[in-house]
């Protein structure tokens, strides 16, 4: 009588199991349930600007604690003929340009850029993935570049462009005004007291600590300052976001 | 006039008690196998900060050729057709670390797996916090947790874990009083895993570590942290599987509609 019970449940258990599977998938493909479990990433983010402090450093550390290798990941060279050019110079030719809304658009050459104030910083980068590596980075802060071009005041957004492409579309990345301004918040042009790899996106590249690497766009030729991000790749605000889900927010 | 005074008969699982029970026992499923799809993504766990393929990992899945394997430091055990080298419904080999039956969703997205893992973190971290506050507020933990002076002696502990190998004492034991290693086991679990649990969670955030460094720093580093959620995570699985192997001695079916029902108090009504 037990044993039976005892091997009913198991059974049921096994049965009931794989119906939670395969429920799960069923779920995974509503957009309606995948609405409700985002629901969740805007509580994270609201959250965490509503009880952190909005312009908190992210911890820095010293050179002991650097990585022994900065691992690269996505894009190791974007490998188009004039990015291996430019290279081949080393970027002497490179332009970051400033559009969209910003009362004085400009562009500036890797030259300008490293003639200007900068700032080093030795931060943990943290991947979506789970891996994490300590690097020193050098660069110019975000905030001398906006307050140079000056913003409109109907600008929300910053949007990078890159010299990368991945599966055949343009990277791109986003970050609100709040990140924008944060003293962290700059275009690398040195790792590790050396000129910044091409693998870990060189000659620019886009550091924004307190959130996961995928923000952190590699090869940066553009900021796009935006009102929305809706007109910009298929809106989500970054290549992975549009491709794979992501989400826009990468705090935690 | 009746002959028998009317006895209340009162449930031994509190209404609250059996929905919070089912509740935790949904999330932690979910927490779990999309935890599986997380670690999927980079399936090495390190100490310290810092921790990437260039670095030493204490732990790792991995497959070579046709095999899959689960290292711990020197040791590599070969795990094919479970970890690391496994086939999916369709046949199909795939080289992730934890199988597809394992994982919410089934197949790979870390997009997927990360937005369970935090939904049924909010619904559980809410769950747990109620919980606390409302069994100190109704003194649970004083009444049936806490563990008086004479229990936490070793002969007491050694005798209740004797009693506890023998399936006659298990049937007979009724959730109305807690023995010493219920008490240590529900502790242990409510207290001490499931916070750290979302200590260690938190403590991967890079904008929970900016605003508040002590949660990372606490435990030697965000790779420290990730390992230490790994651990209490199968820590968790352990208490589980000894909880059912319990319920399945003790009576499964009284103690599972206990569980949904409430049950009754032995000895009250009829």
């Amino acid at each position: 009588m037990t044993i039976i019970s005892r091997r009913k449940l198991i059974t049921s258990a096994a049965i009931g199991a794989g119906g939670l599977l395969s429920g799960c998938d069923a779920l995974n493909r509503s957009a309606a349930f995948q609405d409700v479990l985002a629901s969740a990433e805007t509580a994270n983010f609201a959250v965490q600007r509503a009880l952190g402090d909005r312009m908190e450093l992210a911890s820095e550390y010293s050179i002991a604690d650097l990585s022994p290798t900065f691992r690269a990941n996505g894009s190791r060279d974007p490998g188009t003929a004039d990015y291996t050019n430019s290279a081949a110079q080393g970027f002497a030719d490179w332009q970051l340009r400033l559009t969209g809304l910003f009362r004085k658009p400009e562009q500036f050459s890797l030259a300008a850029l490293q003639s200007m104030p900068q700032r080093t910083q030795i931060t943990r980068h943290d991947c979506v993935e789970g891996w994490s590596a300590i690097g020193q980075w050098t660069g110019v802060p975000l905030k001398i570049l906006l307050d140079l071009a000056q913003l409109q005041d109907s600008a929300r957004f910053l949007v990078f462009h890159c010299a990368d492409r991945l599966g055949g579309r343009p990277y791109y990345e986003s970050i609100d005004l709040l990140d924008g301004f944060h003293p962290q918040t700059i275009l690398a042009h040195r790792l590790n007291g050396a000129p910044l790899p091409v693998a870990n996106g060189a000659p620019l590249r886009l550091r924004v600590e307190r959130q996961l690497g995928y923000k952190h766009a590699k090869y940066v030729t553009g900021v796009e300052a935006v009102a929305s991000l809706a007109g910009i790749g298929e809106g989500k605000g970054g290549y992975w976001q549009d491709v794979a889900g992501y989400e826009w927010y990468a705090g935690i | 006039m009746p002959e028998h005074p009317i006895i209340p008969v009162q449930a031994r699982h509190h209404l609250t008690a059996r929905i919070w029970h089912w509740i935790n026992a949904i999330c932690l499923l979910v927490l779990l196998m999309s935890g599986l799809t997380i670690f999927n993504a980079h399936p090495r766990l390190y100490w310290g900060e810092y921790g990437a393929n260039n670095d030493y990992a204490w732990m790792a899945v991995g497959s070579s050729d046709r095999m899959g394997y689960l290292r711990f430091g020197e040791m590599r055990i070969e795990t094919t057709g479970v970890l690391g080298n496994w086939q999916d419904s369709e046949g199909k080999t795939q080289k992730w670390a934890f199988p597809g039956w394992a994982t919410i969703p089934s197949s790979y997205s870390l997009a997927d797996g990360r937005r369970w893992h935090f939904f049924f973190a909010w619904i559980f971290s809410v769950g747990l916090t109620l919980f606390m506050i409302r069994s100190l507020w109704n003194r649970h933990i004083q009444k049936d947790l806490h563990m008086r002076k004479e229990e936490w002696r070793p002969s007491h502990i050694w005798r209740s874990l004797r009693d506890h190998s023998k399936i006659a004492t298990i049937r007979q034991s009724s959730a109305k009083q807690y023995n010493v290693i219920q008490k240590l086991s529900y502790v242990g679990v409510i207290f001490i895993l499931l916070p750290l649990m979302i200590w260690t969670g938190l403590a991967m955030s890079p904008a929970m570590d900016a605003n508040w460094p002590l949660l990372t720093d606490l435990f030697g580093g965000r790779q420290s942290a990730r390992s230490a959620h790994f651990i209490t995570a199968f820590l968790l699985v352990l208490f589980f599987l000894v909880h059912i192997v319990m319920v399945l001695l003790s009576g499964p079916i009284r103690q599972t509609m206990a569980m949904i029902t409430g049950g009754r108090e032995v000895g009250a009504g009829q």
